[in-house]
């Protein structure tokens, strides 16, 4: 199984991941809708988990794969209470747009 | 016999003590009796002590040691030798009369206990500075009578001038109050001790330059100027009669101006080293008699008069001082003492029976209505003047015959000539208040009435001190019997000054110095009742003066120039430190500090804008320069 992964370079498994962390972060700064950035959040999360397992491959140790059952773990209660959070604020501001909420200022 | 030395200025103490915790709700008499009790008692103590010194021999003891800060060790102990003693016994005695005297004159004031806790917190800081056996404890007696001078002064406070008076007095007593402490401080500096018996013997050893001794006596002097009332330090004395009567007599006519005697007689030894500072206290002393005793001449209000010649009377001791008549000071400090005491309380007999009134102009023809206050007044005017045989007559003449024989012709004429102008205003003051009409207003007429028994006994007393008291030093030549029994007693505690071995004048100059003196003063008072008594001449009102009178009677405008000098530019400068250092410069940079903190706290705030996206930018930057950090 390795030399047919392997005939991929790992190279291109970094370039990869950090085009998608690029555009997640990318999408966390930019986009108002507060669904879109938990999504651009994720797809950060999801993009390292991709470096990682690629990684653990390569170099045959198992440890990447652990480290990204923890991140998925996280990353899914990170999701839950950040969609419970969205609820409350629609429910309050009857929107999902984020630069609404301004009132923590000076 | 020493363990009663402590117990001579404690007993006022607890005077104070007593009547200035509890004085508000004691009934006025025990109030009363408490205040002149302790003194009494102070005073039997004092003849004990005194008793046991005629010798000459000194007694010492010492309570705790004050201070000990490196070399310097200063104990808290009283020594009582023939000078020290004798200052005990006047301050006690005359204290205790004049205590008596306040019972009946303070009677219906509010305040009246608080009086007697001054008054008695006052003869114990006077027996503090004549008690003390080093320099430490003469100046906490000189402050402390001080102190008590200004709370006397004042203690109608209510009035806003008293109080500007009594502030007056305090601070040009501390004026020379620097003098004086620059004094000790180089007497440590060059002897080591402030302790008169380690000073002195260095004092007899010392054989470096002169002129240090010089400006130590120089500067004890100027301490003595201030606390005594010499030019240029004396305007503060007339003001002071704005406080009671019994204040007046007790603190500036018979006790406290008379520490500046004290003090030049106790370092007697240092002056022996320094003639040229004994010079200019006899200037000094003879400037201020002549000024004070003119000055004196064309003042209308009663205490006015007699404060002038407190200053005059004080001028004169200081002449003697000045010749080396170191006995012969004490000696007129002792009968000043006497008739000057008996002339305040006088004058406050009169004010008493007049309701307040001070002015001499609506006063006249008391004699019929207040024939006590008039003999002892007559007496005292009679004393002070150098009526032959009165106690003044044996000290004034004692006092120009030292400075005819050490200072010749020329002074003891300028000497005499003060003698007679004391004569001069003496006598008009005695008899335009009481000769003549009645000036004064009806009210006035109708309650014209002698002082009680508590205030005409201790007059008595004191006239009786003023008629007798000059026996206490008759020269040999008056063949009277007269045995110079005070130089003898003080001699042991009093250094002459070597120029002073003198050849004592013969007896027929001294008889000859005497009759000229005598004859003029007693012609200068018969003038004085022609002009005052029988031709009814009066001082005339302010407004109609004479040049000169007007000069005399505005005090050489002596105290406009010190306002001008020194008074108006020191309020300048303080206001201009005030404005520059204190506000601008000061509170500038203390809030300052203030405002900048301020400006810092309103810039940082503005990163809270409450932009969440603002929020994630920082936040992504953040992380970005943290993992950038790793790779630098």
């Amino acid at each position: 199984m390795l030399d047919i992964i392997q005939t991929v370079p790992i190279d291109y498994f970094v370039y990869l991941s950090t085009l998608l962390f690029g555009i997640g972060v990318l999408g966390v700064l930019t986009r108002r809708n507060a669904i879109i950035v938990l999504m651009c959040v994720e797809l950060m999360l999801n993009a390292v988990n991709l470096l990682l397992a690629a990684f653990s491959t390569y170099l045959g140790d198992a440890q990447g794969q652990i480290m990204v059952f923890f991140i998925m773990v996280v990353a899914a209660a990170e999701a839950a209470v950040g969609l419970g959070i969205l609820v409350m604020i629609y429910r309050n501001t009857k929107s999902t747009d984020i630069s609404l909420l301004d009132n923590l200022k000076y | 016999m020493q363990f009663l030395l402590p117990l001579i200025p404690l007993l006022p103490f607890a005077g104070f003590l007593i009547n200035g915790l509890f004085g508000r709700r004691l009934p006025k008499t025990a109030v009363g009796l408490i205040g002149s009790g302790t003194i009494l008692g102070a005073f039997l103590l004092s003849v004990a002590v005194f008793s046991s010194v005629r010798d000459g021999a000194a007694i010492q003891q010492t309570l705790y040691t004050f201070l000990r800060v490196d070399s310097l060790q200063v104990q808290f102990s009283f020594l009582a030798d023939p000078l020290s003693a004798w200052m005990m016994l006047i301050i006690t005695g005359v204290g205790f009369l004049i205590h008596v005297y306040s019972i009946g004159y303070m009677h219906d004031d509010e305040g009246f206990w608080k009086f007697f806790a001054y008054l008695n917190l006052f003869v114990f800081s006077m027996l503090l500075l004549v008690m003390g056996d080093n320099f430490l404890m003469l100046f906490f007696g000189w402050e402390g009578v001080g102190l008590c001078s200004y709370l006397l002064i004042g203690f109608w406070y209510e009035n806003r001038a008293y109080g500007h008076a009594a502030r007056k007095a305090f601070i040009m007593n501390r004026i020379g109050d620097l003098g004086l402490l620059l004094g000790i401080f180089l007497i440590f500096n060059t002897f080591g001790s402030l302790q008169y018996k380690e000073v002195f013997e260095g004092v007899a050893n010392y054989q470096n330059n002169a002129w240090i001794p010089t400006a130590i006596c120089l500067l004890l002097f100027v301490g003595a100027i201030g606390k005594s009332a010499q030019i240029p330090l004396y305007t503060w004395l007339p003001d002071a009669m704005a406080g009671p009567t019994p204040v007046s007599a007790l603190i500036h006519a018979a006790t406290m101006v008379t520490a500046g005697i004290y003090l030049v007689a106790r370092c007697s030894s240092l002056y022996a080293l320094a003639p040229h500072a004994l010079e200019v206290i006899a200037i000094t002393g003879l400037a201020t008699a002549i000024f004070a005793a003119l000055i004196g001449l064309r003042q209308n209000d009663i205490k006015k008069v007699l404060a002038y010649s407190t200053v005059s009377q004080l001028g004169l001791m200081f002449l003697a001082l000045g010749m080396g008549a170191y006995s012969t000071a004490i000696f007129h400090v002792t009968t000043h003492a006497f008739f000057k005491a008996l002339l305040f309380l006088g004058a406050g007999s009169v004010i008493h029976a007049l309701g307040g009134e001070q002015d001499i102009r609506n006063m006249g023809g008391l004699r019929k209505a207040l024939p006590v206050t008039f003999w002892v007044f007559l007496i005292g005017t009679l004393a002070i003047s150098g009526f032959p045989l009165l106690s003044g007559f044996f000290s004034k003449d004692e006092i120009f015959a030292k400075t005819y024989e050490h200072g010749g012709a020329l002074w003891w004429a300028l000497a005499a000539t003060s003698g007679l102008i004391t004569a001069t205003y003496m006598g008009r003051l005695l008899f335009v208040t009481f000769f003549g009409e009645f000036r004064g207003t009806e009210t006035q007429r109708a309650h014209l009435h002698e002082s009680p028994a508590v205030m005409t006994i201790p007059l008595i007393v004191l006239a009786v001190l003023s008629v007798v008291g000059g026996f206490l030093n008759t020269p040999h030549f008056l063949h009277l019997g007269g045995s110079e029994w005070l130089s003898h007693y003080l001699a042991p505690a009093l250094v002459r000054p070597a120029t002073s071995e003198t050849h004592a004048l013969d007896a027929q100059t001294e008889w000859l110095l005497m009759g000229i003196t005598t004859v003029l003063a007693l012609v200068v008072l018969v003038l004085a009742y022609l002009a005052y008594a029988v031709r009814r001449s009066l001082p005339v009102a302010d407004s109609a003066m004479q040049p000169v009178a007007r000069l005399l009677a505005n005090k050489f405008y002596v105290d406009e120039a010190y306002d001008f000098l020194f008074v108006r530019p020191l309020e300048k400068i303080s206001k201009m430190l005030h404005y520059y250092a204190d506000i601008q410069a000061i509170d500038g940079v203390v809030n300052g500090v203030g405002r900048a903190a301020q400006f810092l706290g309103a810039q940082f705030r503005k990163l809270q804008n409450g932009n969440i996206e603002y929020y994630l930018l920082a936040m992504v930057v953040g992380a970005a320069l943290l993992v950038g950090s790793l790779f630098i």
